[in-house]
């Protein structure tokens, strides 16, 4: 079977510092993917070259078996125009750790803005589905109302609606429960599992250890740009070969 | 029945007490002090060498009525072409093309850097560096035909506030949040159409006082434009004094009226403020 993403070879440096280090990793149709280690490991890095928010310096990613980014011809690599890029872009969808809304546009405002704006659907068909979306993160009555009427938790459950309106093949999570109050983290967790109960394909950088150990198909851990180790859930999280996955779960369990 | 620990003795209960009034006596004193000024100089002005009744006469005059329309007309129109130069520098100013920000920071330098009357009166004079003005082979005309005092007027205020517009829109655009570009790239947006559907309306919020404040200064601005013949109200106040020599009394007609038309676009802001505040929540 082939993966959905290949990521082969990936580098990345922020002038000195290397953030990624020849990093390879597949991710399959369906599968639930969450990448943990400490702050600085590269696991964000990763996840925001998926959909070129960051270009890597070297190395390729593929996903559904198109090159991202570039188009390789007679042994070199041609940068993909801006226009490309951001079709490429709609394959992802994106949650952030600090939501980002649009503040000046309405939760539903926010979920059409990209089918009607980019995808060019029906402004009627376009809203008929984000109310299904709103429905299915248990916001319908929050429609008209601004994401600074809203709390942290329906603010990331609005985002999450605003990925899955573009239909993506895979949504990505940047630490979604990283800036929530810890009363609120469970509303988006519950969301994200219910997503992840329905089938669609997820790459989620966490500190929610809990989440990924009832959630996620595999488990990755990084440090310091490279993968650690990666494998089943339940075998890395529960007994981790390599000494440092150990360290890093002692520390993080307490 | 809460249970609570027992409080400690000496503290008794205010919740009942009427806060006092303050007398302010200070604010009294500074009060009478600045009313004895004000009388002191209204009084000096009434017997000073100023005939209000030629005030009088002259505030509604048709010429200085036609004046203050063409200082509206000329100040609105400059100010589109200038806020229409000042978005479009901006975001040049802020793109990765080195040319195109080359080319805006050398806009902005050349027009703030020199004088607007000079600007005026180059515009104005035009002709005397280029007799005839076209594109070749398709249309040209003397320069002296087209260039009339209300197109010199036009460009010279519209493309020196241009310049001034451009840094205001930029600090707008550097004032939204890095996480709004990438949410608009997530959902498949080119650069353009982030700055248009997501960057600007967010920058406008920002941008309204300080545009109000050009925008202000630019109607006033438009009193340099009587130097090129445009009939502007200042212009128009000359000509009158030129004819009956009530210098200060035409130059106080003027001055109403510009204060008029400031005190009117003060509200006005306010309303496009509050457009453009949607979404914000109030407290901030």
């Amino acid at each position: 079977m082939k993966p959905l993403v290949a990521i082969r070879q990936v580098s990345k440096h922020f002038g000195e510092f290397q953030a990624l280090k020849q990093v390879s990793l597949d991710v399959f149709e369906g599968e639930v993917v969450c990448l943990i280690g400490q702050s600085g490991s590269g696991k964000t890095t990763l996840l925001r070259c998926v959909n070129q928010l960051t270009s890597a310096d070297s190395g390729g990613i593929w996903l559904d078996g198109e090159l991202l980014g570039f188009r390789e011809q007679d042994g070199r690599l041609h940068r993909l125009s801006e226009r490309e890029i951001a079709r490429q872009r709609l394959a992802c969808g994106m949650v952030f750790q600090r939501f980002n809304l649009f503040p000046h546009m309405t939760a539903l405002e926010n979920i059409i803005e990209g089918p009607v704006q980019v995808q060019k659907r029906k402004p009627a068909e376009a809203r008929d589905a984000a109310m299904a979306l709103l429905r299915r993160v248990g916001l319908a009555d929050k429609a008209g109302s601004y994401p600074s009427q809203l709390s942290g938790g329906q603010q990331q459950r609005v985002a999450i609606a605003r990925a899955l309106a573009m239909t993506p093949r895979l949504v990505l999570f940047d630490e979604p429960t990283s800036a929530l109050d810890p009363e609120l983290v469970g509303e988006v967790l519950g969301v994200m599992k219910q997503l992840a109960t329905s089938g669609m394909t997820m790459l989620v950088v966490t500190h929610e250890l809990g989440f990924a150990r009832e959630v996620a198909d595999r488990v990755v851990y990084m440090d310091q740009g490279v993968i650690v180790e990666s494998g089943p859930a339940g075998e890395v999280l529960r007994a981790p070969r390599e000494a440092r996955t150990r360290a890093f779960l002692a520390a993080e369990v307490g | 029945m809460s249970r609570s620990e027992a409080l400690a003795d000496g503290f008794p209960d205010l919740s009942g007490h009427r806060i006092a009034r303050q007398a302010h006596w200070g604010r009294w004193l500074t009060a009478a002090i600045i009313v004895v000024i004000l009388l002191a100089i209204g009084r000096a002005f009434a017997r000073g060498q100023i005939e209000w009744s030629f005030v009088e006469r002259f505030i509604a005059a048709p010429v200085i009525l036609r004046g203050i329309v063409n200082t509206m007309v000329m100040a609105v129109a400059a100010m589109t072409l200038g806020i229409a130069l000042g978005v479009v520098v901006a975001i040049m100013r802020l793109s990765p093309n080195p040319v195109l920000r080359t080319v805006a920071a050398g806009y902005t330098w050349l027009f703030r850097g020199t004088p607007l009357i000079l600007q005026l009166l180059l515009w104005f004079n035009l002709a005397l560096v280029f007799p005839t003005i076209g594109i070749p082979g398709l249309w040209s005309a003397r320069a002296v035909d087209v260039m009339t005092p209300f197109l010199a007027a036009l460009l010279g205020l519209g493309i020196n506030q241009g310049a001034y517009t451009s840094e205001v829109m930029r600090a707008g655009l550097l004032s939204v949040d890095i996480g709004q570009y990438e949410a608009a790239q997530a959902i498949g947006m080119g650069r353009l159409q982030a700055l248009r559907r997501i960057i600007l309306p967010q920058a406008m919020r920002v941008v309204i006082p300080p545009l109000g404040n050009e925008f202000i200064g630019l109607v006033k601005a438009t009193s340099l434009a009587s130097v090129i013949q445009y009939p502007e109200v200042l212009h128009s106040a000359e000509n009158i004094y030129y004819a009956n020599s009530r210098v200060i009394e035409l130059l106080i007609v003027a001055g109403l009226w510009y204060l008029l038309v400031v005190s009117i676009l003060t509200p006005l802001q306010m309303l496009l403020e509050r457009r453009f505040a949607r979404g914000i929540a109030r407290s901030r």
